[in-house]
């Protein structure tokens, strides 16, 4: 069942010259990876060519990974209509590197990447109109990296006395609690757990109950 | 005389108005009655619910999919469920398949009846969504007796569904079937030939085939424009691949071509239906995978064994864990595709879970739809895209 993507990959690949760095085939889904420079011209190439035909931008979204160096994914899904196949590619970045707008190449294109600009605050050059889009208006911040909190940062509410809406610090009337469920005996998970953070780094690693 | 220079006025729509269809904000620039640019304002019903599900376990993750778009609930959780049961490797017990089908055939009848009526209403007609809200209640009803909710099921499970069907309800959806194809053809009966409805709905708001594929359009949209592409047919999941239905074509591309689109699907599903329930009285078996690292014990094992009781605690709390990996998975939601984008780093919660609204690029579009019309023909423009802001803010 793989075998028609892969070689589809494969023509990709040699036709489109060293734009494809990546090109694997996992759960019957085909994916690519791109560097932001060559996006474009791979993306014109995908609707273009007649053995793919990826007339559609179903949908370009980020994914947040801090450990990395380029720590964001911009990820695109695309379906050809006339061959009946989805493929996804990932183009690799980090806050300051911009991803050139693929609005150009697929009107669909806007707001999506001004979703992916809102929740992650990932740049895209040229693109037409890269304003927030989802979230509040002056809000800060990109709500879907990792490191911003669940809570968020302020708090609205409305003041009796100045008649307006006011911003203000959260104030939790509890702490946050991360319930955290993983066990300790299964798949070999290293982690710290909970009452052992001020162990010392190289605290010999518990077994059995507590 | 020299020529005056007439400027624009820049209109404030929404975003609460009855023919915004919820929390819409437009900013609309006119000249005179004409729409020279629209600038739709969203995000005023956003809940982060993308960041919610990355700090929820997967089964935990399902109810949050009612909530996106509270008019077709199921068919939403069904692109959840079978994208995790991707992930585990699983599917869905014959018995599920059909249940699952079934009702993602009575949500889109649910959905279908309050576009068509509400738009109806938006060009002026008051009657249409006072009938059709009374056959919405009666399809209510089924959800609750199988989920004991409404509206926001969360009956769709990974692995199938959350229980069986309760007794004689076939028998009564047969019943209601047969009251419901005169009552369909009473809607058409009051819109298809009537004057006003006509005048505001044909040859507005025309989207050519190019442009469909150009905008992202998914859905009765892509079909009103006259591609014939839908994904229970192309890229059948569960058991849409035994059902013998239609795919209705539009040929205009206005807003007349997506209310006759939704109208025939509505048939269309009835059809589906009927197989569904033919197919059920002889399908037996479980509704859900028998693997019990994925579904929690049965209540009555519960109520004697203290091992099942811990197990049911531990599905409900840690539940359980997903192999590491991605997928992009979709359905044929009523209003369109309806995909979610699952990342899994191999724990107990989705590390990432994007939600393809097909409202999103629809919404887009409307500004390209709109250009050039009157400013009443925005509302009708609206009332045919079909947008609901749950889905659209998240």
């Amino acid at each position: 069942m793989d075998e028609p993507l892969k070689e589809l990959g494969d023509h990709i690949v040699h036709a489109t010259a060293g734009a494809v760095t990546g090109c694997d085939v996992r759960l019957g889904e085909l994916m690519l990876e791109c560097p932001p420079d060559r996006l474009l011209g791979l993306l014109t190439f995908l609707r273009d060519d007649p053995k793919c035909l990826f007339k559609q931008l179903i949908d370009i979204c980020g994914v947040d990974w801090p450990e990395r160096e380029k720590r964001f994914d911009v990820v695109y899904n695309l379906l050809s209509l006339k061959n009946n196949l989805r493929i996804r590619i990932k183009v690799a970045t980090d806050e300051a590197t911009p991803v050139p707008s693929a609005a150009p190449v697929y009107s669909a294109a806007g707001w999506f990447e001004r979703e992916t600009y809102d929740l992650y605050g990932v740049w895209f050059s040229d693109h037409p109109d890269l304003r927030r889009i989802l979230t509040d208006y002056g809000f800060e911040g990109h709500p879907l990296r990792k490191d911003f909190p669940l809570t968020g940062f302020v708090e609205l509410r409305w003041d009796d006395i100045q008649k307006r809406v006011v911003y203000e610090p959260v104030k939790l009337a509890q702490e946050f609690r991360r319930f955290d469920f993983l066990s300790p005996w299964e798949g070999g998970i290293e982690r710290v757990l909970p009452g052992d953070e001020k162990a010392s780094p190289p605290a010999p690693a518990k077994t059995g109950a507590n | 005389m020299s020529d005056v220079e007439i400027k624009t006025l820049t209109m404030n729509f929404g975003p609460q108005h009855p023919a915004a269809h919820g929390v819409l904000r437009l900013v609309v620039e006119m000249d005179g009655e004409i729409v020279e640019r629209c600038d739709p304002h969203i995000g005023l019903l956003h809940r982060g619910t993308e960041k919610l599900i990355e700090y929820k376990s997967y089964l935990q993750a399902v109810p949050y999919f009612d909530r996106l778009d509270y008019v077709s609930p199921m068919c939403q959780e069904h692109a959840f469920a079978l994208g995790v049961e991707k992930l585990l490797g699983i599917t869905a017990p014959e018995r599920g398949q059909y249940i699952r089908v079934l009702f993602s055939e009575i949500t889109r009848i649910l959905n279908h009846l309050l576009n068509v009526t509400t738009f109806a209403m938006d060009t002026g007609a008051l009657t249409p969504p006072l009938w059709g809200f009374e056959q919405r209640e009666l399809l209510m009803e089924y959800y609750e007796q199988v989920s004991g909710s409404r509206m926001h099921a969360a009956y769709f499970r990974p692995g199938g569904v959350h229980q069986d069907l309760p007794d004689g309800m076939l028998d009564s959806m047969d019943g209601w079937i047969r009251q419901f194809i005169p009552f369909l053809k009473d809607i058409e009966k009051l819109l298809n030939d009537n004057r006003i409805f006509r005048q505001r709905t044909v040859d507005i708001g025309i989207v050519s085939a190019e442009q469909a594929l150009d905008w992202g359009f998914s859905g009765p949209l892509i079909r009103a424009s006259g591609i014939p592409w839908d994904l229970r047919k192309s890229q059948p999941y569960d058991v849409y691949d035994r059902m013998d239905f239609d795919i209705p074509l539009g040929k205009t591309g206005d807003c007349f071509a997506r209310y006759l689109v939704r109208i025939e699907e509505m048939y269309q599903s009835v059809r589906i239906m009927e197989q569904c329930i033919v197919a059920l009285r002889k399908v037996g078996g479980p509704v859900r995978v028998d693997d019990r690292k994925l579904s929690p014990p049965r209540r009555g094992e519960m109520k004697g064994s203290m091992e099942a009781l811990i197990h049911h605690f531990k599905l409900y709390t840690e539940g359980y864990k997903v192999p590491a990996g991605e997928t992009y998975t979709a359905v044929e939601a009523p209003k369109g595709e309806f995909g979610v984008y699952l990342v899994s780093d191999g724990t107990n919660k989705p590390y990432r879970c994007k939600i393809r609204a097909p409202g999103f690029p629809h919404l887009q579009a409307l500004e390209m739809m709109t250009k050039g019309h009157q400013l009443a023909d925005m509302s009708a423009n609206i009332g045919s895209l079909d947008i609901v802001f749950g889905e659209i803010d998240r």
